[in-house]
């Protein structure tokens, strides 16, 4: 009994990890094509999930998850064309201010715009309660959002790995230089990939809106959990941030079965423990710009 | 002998420092210079939700008491900031004596942060109205002379919830599975919570304790099922009961669910149709009392919305200690303590009047328990709690329901 306890911890902690992932595989995306650490990638998660209960109230909840992260998409088109662009090739320190000042001037316009209150978001009741198959509980809407990350996981795979568009991004990941002598611009996919970034992001949030509280400051409790899953992964490695984050939720769950109260320590161990073994994370690339 | 007088310089020394500190920038206050007061809360964090509800509640307190005129003629001028985490409290707290020349402190709602600021104002020896925080250990083994407490702490809320129970035949011989925020008001909530089930017969079979920051419950959701227990309980503070009850509801346990401490923005956004069971509450919007209602009224043109209970507390505390001024014609720590000691009555917009207990510091006071409004019952989005019966009834002292003697070892 005590093996398919552990057991279920595991699958519900696989279930959390996808949910990582929607926000941690577009900050290591950003990261590895941009060179750039964004600490607002929260803001936008916060966002995602503010528009979302929005547009809930006015169009239902279907529309709210597709429009929302389009709109958050958009502004991130915004970010990168008049902010971040003018980082890609500065002292990273730089990227990291400005990205942090942003973080909070969105938290603060969150709260002018929302109110510092949290607000009130449902599941629609279609998607409340459990499924249980076998000895398993499953939460009928995490296993909605499940399917969602693994969809959007398959796209972004496809999309890096099937198109033009992605090998033109894994070259740049790798060399820039050789990608502009061959005559190719860089930056309209950095846009692309910003907009794909903090469109899931955005996603994630509106997904967690539901389920968990809305409120300005969400988006900085999410980066953290986003950062150790991306240093755990290695950048550059699609593979690295999927497996991570699941282990991030995995262990995170394994952890809270045995000794509860070090349920948030034990990711941090965890990241502490593989930087220890393999200070590129898991499945990181040797990239040559960043060395 | 030269040891003795070496003392006798530094005694000379510091005395000079304090009285440069605190005497000199007083010389520049003439009568009519306003009554400074510090304010901190916490505005960002797991409780920033209510702190800006607190904000709220004392600025709509000083902007009334300066238009009929101030206090002692003077008007008020209050400063409010975040305060952030304990340690940054503590330094708030000192700088607003050292440098704002703030007459008292107020506020607070995180239990370890008021602690510090409690050290803070015993160093100095200035009053602190505390006003939010909930931890019994506060107006228990920590207690001191210098701070008073308002809010109901942890033992009233068990005690308002715990009868309920006991009424609703929800207690004897029934399994309860608690989770507690791992600070120092989660802790004490649990012990309140453990010695309840001890004297009524519940069972506790599982405690988890849980970090402030949390904000995915499932791994526990997944222990309780698994634990199969009768009643689950919360001992969970801020931003935390909200995660639950929205994911309580997500998994759809079986199990009834209760707790011991809910804030009513807390309970607001957790969505429709996502709270259920019993909880407790210091103060209600849909309260019936006439000065209440007034209240709410000014408080709705004026916010657009109902006040949340902390809205409630910061008023009241701030019209409490304007009173002391006035009666008091002084802002003196020791006039100001002697007049709250005398435990004199205060309206709180309750029906009946509060007062300090003076041997503990701690505002006596009814506590309601709620239950929540079945479908269809809420007259808008903010009505959707069914007040209980206050406790104590109108027979009982309203210290009937506060920690005895006995119960609470603070000595001043």
């Amino acid at each position: 009994m005590e093996f398919g306890f552990l057991l279920e911890q595991v699958v519900n902690g696989l279930v959390l990890g996808g949910y990582y992932l929607l926000i941690a595989l577009g900050l290591s995306l950003i990261f590895s094509v941009g060179g750039v650490v964004n600490l607002a990638h929260g803001a936008f998660y916060a966002l995602g999930a503010y528009l979302s209960v929005e547009i809930t109230q006015y169009l239902g909840f279907g529309p709210a998850m597709v429009l929302s992260p389009l709109a958050v998409a958009m502004l991130g088109m915004l970010f990168e064309r008049f902010i971040l662009r003018r980082f890609y090739t500065a002292d990273p320190i730089l990227s990291l201010l400005v990205t942090f000042g942003l973080a909070m001037v969105a938290e603060q316009a969150i709260r002018i715009v929302w109110g510092a209150a949290p607000l009130s978001a449902s599941i629609p009741p279609v998607f409340r309660g459990s499924v249980i198959v076998g000895d398993f509980l499953f939460s009928r809407y995490r296993l909605l959002i499940l399917v969602v990350v693994a969809a959007v996981l398959l796209g972004v795979w496809l999309l890096l790995h099937k198109t033009s568009f992605g090998r033109v991004v894994r070259a740049g990941i790798q060399r820039p230089d050789m990608v502009a002598a061959l005559g190719i611009r860089l930056q309209p996919y950095m846009t692309a990939i910003v907009m794909l970034g903090v469109g899931m992001a955005a996603m994630g949030g509106a997904f967690f809106a539901p389920i968990t509280i809305v409120h300005p400051a969400m988006g900085a409790e999410i980066i953290t959990v986003a950062f150790v899953v991306v240093v755990i992964g290695g950048l550059g490695s699609f593979w690295g941030v999927v497996i991570a984050a699941l282990l991030v939720g995995v262990v995170r769950g394994i952890t809270i079965h045995f000794v509860p109260a070090a349920g948030e320590a034990s990711i941090y161990i965890l990241m502490f423990l593989i930087l220890l073994v393999r200070p590129r994370g898991l499945l990181g690339e040797r990239i040559e710009k960043f060395e | 002998m030269a040891r003795y007088s070496r003392r006798t310089l530094l005694k000379a020394g510091a005395a000079v420092a304090g009285a440069s500190a605190i005497g000199f920038p007083a010389i520049g206050y003439g009568q009519n210079e306003k009554i400074k007061i510090g304010h901190l809360t916490p505005l960002t964090g797991f409780l920033g939700a209510l702190g800006a509800y607190a904000q709220l509640g004392i600025r709509m307190a000083e902007e009334e008491i300066n238009k009929s005129g101030g206090v002692m003629g003077r008007q008020l001028d209050i400063t409010s900031e975040d305060s952030v985490n304990p340690a940054t409290a503590a330094t708030k707290a000192q700088r607003m004596l050292d440098q704002d020349g703030v007459a008292v402190l107020m506020g607070e709602i995180n239990s370890a942060s008021a602690l510090t600021i409690m050290q803070v104002a015993d160093r100095n020896k200035r009053l602190f109205m505390q006003i939010g925080a909930r931890s019994d250990a506060l107006r228990g083994k920590n207690c001191n002379k210098y701070t008073f407490h308002v809010d109901i702490p942890s033992t009233v809320m068990v005690n308002a919830v715990g009868k309920a129970l006991v009424r609703d035949k929800m207690m004897k011989d029934k399994k309860f599975y608690t989770l507690t925020a791992d600070y120092i008001f989660g802790h004490d909530l649990a012990r309140a919570a453990k010695s309840f089930f001890d004297a009524n017969g519940g069972k506790l079979i599982g405690d988890e304790l849980v970090a402030t920051d949390v904000t995915d419950f499932s791994p526990y959701l997944l222990k309780i099922r698994q634990a199969r227990p009768d009643v689950v309980c919360s001992n969970l503070a801020g931003n935390q009961v909200t995660n639950l009850i929205k994911q309580y509801a997500e998994f759809g346990l079986p199990y009834p669910i209760v707790g011991f401490n809910l804030n009513t923005a807390d309970a607001w956004a957790a969505g429709d149709g996502n709270l259920s069971g019993t909880w407790p509450t210091v103060w209600y919007h849909t309260s019936d009392v006439p000065s209440s209602k007034t209240f709410v009224a000014n408080f709705i043109k004026k916010n657009g919305k109902p006040p949340e209970n902390h809205a409630w507390i910061e008023y009241v505390s701030l019209k409490m200690m304007a009173q002391a001024m006035n009666a008091t014609k002084s802002t003196g720590t020791d006039k100001l303590i002697g007049y709250f000691e005398n435990e004199t009555e205060f309206d709180i917009l309750k029906g009946r009047k509060g007062y300090f207990r003076s041997w503990d510091h701690q505002l006596m006071q009814e506590a309601y328990p709620f239950t929540v409004k079945g479908k269809g019952q809420a007259r808008d989005k903010w009505d959707t709690l069914e007040l209980g019966a206050a406790i104590p009834g109108p027979s009982e002292s309203l210290a009937s329901i506060a920690l005895t003697k006995e119960q609470n070892p603070c000595s001043m």
